[in-house]
């Protein structure tokens, strides 16, 4: 097995090799979840925390699913409801938690950096949910896996990244994994939303849809953050749709089986037209989600092999 | 009266550019012309200079004493080479009364062991809304005024209060920084910024800031001193100033003399600065300035925090590194790069400081007071934050491989460091 990671904190720490790894047992972590007993016991006896600093249904979700049909005991915890408001810092709520002996812990928090600094702290595998605007690993693997069993390949394809890349960890992580796997990645949004040196990243950059959509294999939408809509970053709602919105026009410039991929939840309307997004033919997004939770057993699995054999060692 | 020969020194010279092996004679804590010496101290052949002249330190009295005390800063500075601290009024309550610069005076009189002056501030707390009492400020002992990181953003109050401070020849310290456009940045954009999704200000925020600065002395006249300048791009339009005669002078600090933004690595909050490290084409362009004279000052922008300011995500920890007595192996790394000489870097660390200030310091004529550091440039060590004298230790050259030892520290004649 090649994957040596103690935890998982973003793309960029990743080899090509443990990627392919971990992508390879969400594949059969697909055909558990579909299967009649979505149960196994890989996680039995551990106990896994779910901490989100930031409000998330979805991912949330996705991984105390994924814990539970691996038999881990998980544990979800609110944060900003709880000892955050008391004006307890990262790093104390960090020891407190390590003190509960938990086995994965998984970590959502609005600044970037923060799970990093968490992970120095204590003594067991944490997993990246989101941290700030630096990355969201589990979602850029989700999407690698859904490209790849799409397209039957996850290399040497033309992946188009649009809309507000400036904030959004989902596509940073995304353009690390998608380069590492060695694709093209064009990022297509209006200069306000795309992040300074952005030419230095290695990949092809497009203010105009249309151009950048020319003959890619994949389309991959970000949402619009409804606080930067109004005036700030674009003039308005109407006119991004308008021209970063992905409707039938401008989809039509991408390759005929391109398929169109939003990490959710979507502002319809906004950065995709609803038809689009329902299109069975084009859109994965429905897989996307399905994805998320055999990429996060996946991940969770290989780092308790990891954390079981350090314990082992050092036993 | 003895007569003290400090003999076998390699004496760095600020004021007339020249190093060379000979002798030193002090007497009554002046440096005295040569004479029949009743104590000699052998220096091996290491180097003599003046003592550091640093504009910009931060001692954290009052307000925050557990951070660093008048005490502690003293000991850091003696043990860095630095003779004359020039304190910053950012403390809490900020100094910008006399009575709380009277208070500061007599607690750095009582505790340090080096010397001590003080700035006020420019603005009221630093709120940028009304001027402090400048005068009266003046008259107990401040030798400049300045707002520090804090920007005065409204231009009219800025344009009353450098027509003010004009009117007293003082001295104003700008921080250069287009307020707006910094807002919330904890690092400089490009690459390494995006990369690790942190907010971000455009290097061209400085060029702003300064180019603002330049038309209010142009339109009033006053002294003025931007503390530092980090980028390449702020550099045409300093020229131009001085070349067109205003009374401006610049500094920088050591840390964007010797660091860049990919210090930072995975969110170093030790690294985490105001301004943010630049790019290495910039620091470059500053270590460039510093050795051709455009740029007069370097400073150690000495700011002491806490662990518990530090260890927090890097956008919410606090900014700022303790570098008392880390400047001068730090700038070794300038020398030894082949960047610059020693007179030429020690015009900006004691001789251009002290000028700026009108102070007798900062040379080795005979008459000048005998502040002095006697250093091995070449003593190679690795650095342990938890031997620092100051009481935060909070260095962005933790564990870093540095050359250049001081060995003993002078002020007034007497010794304050070291063993000699």
């Amino acid at each position: 097995m090649t994957f040596h990671q103690t935890h998982l904190l973003g793309i960029e720490a990743l080899r090509p090799e443990e990627i392919t790894t971990l992508l390879d047992l969400a594949d059969r972590y697909v055909d558990l979840s579909r299967g009649e007993t979505k149960h196994t016991d890989v996680l039995a006896g551990l106990t896994q925390i779910n901490m989100f600093f930031e409000n998330s249904t979805r991912t949330q979700a996705s991984f105390e699913l994924a814990g539970k049909r691996l038999g881990a005991d998980v544990m979800n915890m609110a944060m900003q409801a709880s000892s955050i408001k008391k004006g307890e810092t990262l790093i104390d709520t960090a020891l407190t938690l390590n003190a509960m002996q938990p086995d994965l812990l998984v970590v959502r928090h609005p600044n970037s950096g923060a799970v990093d600094l968490l992970a120095q702290k204590v003594h067991c595998a944490v997993l990246n949910a989101g941290d700030g605007r630096h990355e969201h690993p589990t979602q850029a693997l989700l999407d690698a896996l859904t490209i790849r069993r799409a397209k039957g390949r996850l290399h040497r394809l033309n992946i188009a990244i649009c809309g507000d890349i400036a904030h959004s960890r989902v596509a940073r992580s995304n353009l690390i994994l998608l380069g590492k796997m060695e694709n093209r990645v064009r990022l297509i949004g209006p200069p306000t939303l795309l992040p300074a040196g952005i030419q230095e990243f290695g990949v092809e950059v497009y203010d105009d849809m249309t151009e950048g959509l020319k003959d890619v294999d994949v389309v991959m939408m970000l949402r619009l953050q409804k606080e930067r809509m109004d005036g700030g970053f674009i003039p308005s709602e109407r006119e991004y749709y308008h021209r970063y919105g992905l409707d039938e026009a401008k989809l039509s410039h991408a390759k005929d089986d391109a398929i169109v991929m939003h990490p959710g939840p979507m502002n319809r309307g906004v950065e995709i037209d609803g038809t689009i997004a329902d299109d069975i033919n084009r859109s994965v997004i429905q897989d996307q989600v399905e994805m998320g939770v055999a990429v996060r057993m996946a991940a969770m699995d290989l780092l308790a092999q990891n954390l079981r054999a350090r314990r082992a060692n050092a036993a | 009266m003895t007569l003290t020969q400090l003999t076998n020194a390699r004496l760095i010279d600020p004021e007339t550019g020249s190093e060379s092996l000979g002798d030193l004679h002090v007497k009554d804590g002046v440096i005295a012309p040569a004479g029949r010496a009743d104590t000699v101290v052998d220096c091996r052949g290491k180097c003599l200079a003046p003592g550091i002249v640093d504009i910009g330190v931060k001692v954290c009295e009052p307000g925050e004493r557990h951070k660093e005390s008048y005490a502690s800063a003293g000991r850091a500075a003696a043990a860095g080479g630095v003779t004359t601290m020039v304190t910053r009024p950012d403390t809490d309550p900020t100094i910008d009364t006399a009575e709380i610069l009277e208070f500061v005076n007599r607690r750095a009189q009582a505790d340090s062991i080096v010397n001590v002056l003080h700035m006020a501030a420019l603005t009221k707390g630093r709120q940028g809304r009304e001027m402090t009492e400048i005068g009266f400020l003046q008259d107990a002992g401040a030798v400049a005024f300045t707002d520090c990181d804090s920007v005065v953003t409204d231009t009219k109050v800025l344009s009353r209060a450098l027509s003010y401070a004009k009117s007293l020849d003082a001295l104003v310290i700008g921080h250069i920084q287009e307020p707006n456009l910094s807002t919330g940045a904890v690092a400089t954009s490009g690459k390494f910024a995006s990369l690790r999704g942190l907010p971000a200000v455009t290097p061209m925020a400085e060029r702003m800031g300064l180019d603002r600065d330049v038309a209010m002395v142009e339109m009033t006249g006053v002294r003025y001193h931007a503390d530092q300048i980090t980028t390449a791009r702020a550099l045409p339009a300093l020229e131009r100033a001085k070349q067109n005669g205003l009374d401006i002078t610049a500094g920088t600090s050591i840390h964007h003399l010797t660091l860049n933004s990919y210090d930072v690595a995975d969110y170093r909050t030790f690294f985490k600065l105001k301004p943010p490290l630049r790019d290495e084409d910039d620091r470059l362009a500053i270590v460039d300035a510093v050795a051709s004279g455009l740029i007069d000052i370097i400073s150690s922008m000495h700011t002491p925090q806490d662990e518990e300011s530090k260890r927090l995500p890097f956008e919410e920890a606090a900014s700022g590194a303790v570098s008392l007595e880390t400047m001068l192996p730090a700038a070794m790394r300038l020398v030894h790069g082949g960047y610059m000489d020693l007179p030429t870097l020690w015009k900006a660390l004691s001789l251009n400081p002290a000028n700026r200030l009108g102070l007798d310091a900062g040379r080795l004529s005979v008459g000048a007071p005998a502040d002095m550091v006697l250093f091995d440039p070449d003593a190679p060590f690795q650095l342990n934050r938890f031997e620092l004298q100051s009481k935060s230790k909070n260095t962005p050259f933790d564990d870093a491989r540095l050359q250049g030892k001081v060995l003993g520290t002078w002020v007034a004649g007497t010794s304050v460091f070291g063993d000699l």
